[in-house]
């Protein structure tokens, strides 16, 4: 389908790439993206794909917005507090761009619905806040061989890595197992300065983006830490071996996500 | 001749990399050591690798570095919304 003359407009310094041009802005108007976690991470993500043109989002999140999220979740508005944060974050993308169709989904992820949600999107980014989750998204990934943006953030510090199918280790390769709950310390706990879901969220959709359009080097086999106060990226090669992994590796002992004891924290 | 013990050389220091900073450390230096040089937080839950290679839990302890090696400590982080 020919992009209107509105969309020309909206798009022009995208199609003006050639990297992008109307070609890969298609891409993205065809891409569908899940978004799991409207918080800090992915509500600069959120923002910046819907944006972008991505013709499908996906946004899951069981919360209401507190007062609290408002220091980062820049997605919500202070009138949104009390407000399921999916529908908030559909609000503001619509009212960004008409062209996106937001799907909203207001539950927890868990071992029951985490395959079946991942398998309708090409691309998924972990916006959550805790390790279960995170091994979760992992796991279902790799199960159903989606490609996705896994990122963390504490205090001044943020890290992101990108798992693609057969291109790399994944989560599990690199941290094995979740830790124990409370043995390494949350935001909620420890604080997070609020420009830093800013940073690694909008990397996370430009791994995203260069994903749909299949441009340049994505973040796999590497992990990219972030120190604020130092302000240095560090690029880590990750070793490349992934055969003992239980879960991408040869032998997988891990054949369905895990719900893992701690559930999804109260970031409030 | 040389005579172990008497030879400075023997006592010299060894240069390896820890997430991506050259650093002078003694000889025969231990993970552990290591850890402890550099602050690590929590680390019992932080993944190592040397020259791109894991270092398994159980072989964390008994790990003694060699000149040249790159160290790098992957930890988790657990926040985001």
């Amino acid at each position: 389908m020919a992009l209107s003359d509105e969309q020309l407009e909206r798009y022009s310094r995208h199609i003006i790439l050639k990297e992008v041009g109307a070609k890969g802005q298609k891409k993205l108007l065809n891409a569908k993206v899940l978004i799991i976690g409207a918080g800090g991470l992915g509500a600069p993500a959120a923002m910046y794909l819907a944006a972008a043109g991505v013709g499908t989002i996906g946004i899951a999140d069981a919360d209401e917005v507190d007062l609290s999220n408002l220091q980062r979740q820049i997605i919500h508005a202070t009138a949104d507090v009390g407000k399921a944060k999916v529908l908030s974050a559909k609000e503001t993308m619509n009212a960004m761009n008409p062209d996106v169709e937001v799907k909203t989904y207001r539950m927890f992820v868990d071992s029951s619905n985490i395959r079946e949600l991942v398998r309708d999107y090409d691309f998924i980014i972990d916006g959550t806040d805790n390790f279960p989750a995170k091994f979760l998204i992992n796991d279902a990934c790799v199960l159903e061989g989606k490609p996705f943006s896994h990122a963390g953030i504490i205090r001044f510090k943020g890290q992101l890595m990108t798992y693609v199918p057969g291109q790399g280790p994944c989560y599990r390769c690199v941290f094995k197992n979740p830790p124990p709950k409370d043995a390494v310390p949350t935001c909620k706990q420890a604080g997070v300065i609020g420009a830093m879901g800013g940073v690694i969220g909008s990397l996370q959709a430009m791994e995203a983006v260069k994903y749909i359009i299949g441009v340049g080097d994505l973040l796999t086999g590497y992990l990219l830490t972030y120190d604020a106060l130092k302000m240095e990226f560090h690029k880590v090669k990750l070793p490349a071996d992934t055969h003992n992994c239980a879960v991408c590796g040869d032998h997988p002992t891990i054949l369905e996500p895990i719900d893992y004891e701690q559930k999804i924290c109260e970031d409030k | 001749m040389i005579i172990p013990g008497n030879d400075r050389r023997w006592e010299m220091d060894m240069k390896i990399t820890v997430s991506g900073e050259v650093k002078e450390v003694k000889d025969g230096l231990t993970l552990p050591e290591l850890i402890e040089q550099e602050n690590v937080e929590t680390p019992e839950y932080v993944t190592v690798s040397i020259n791109e290679e894991f270092v398994e839990s159980a072989a964390k302890e008994s790990t003694v570095l060699k000149d040249g090696d790159v160290v790098e400590f992957l930890y988790f982080m657990g926040g985001g919304r």
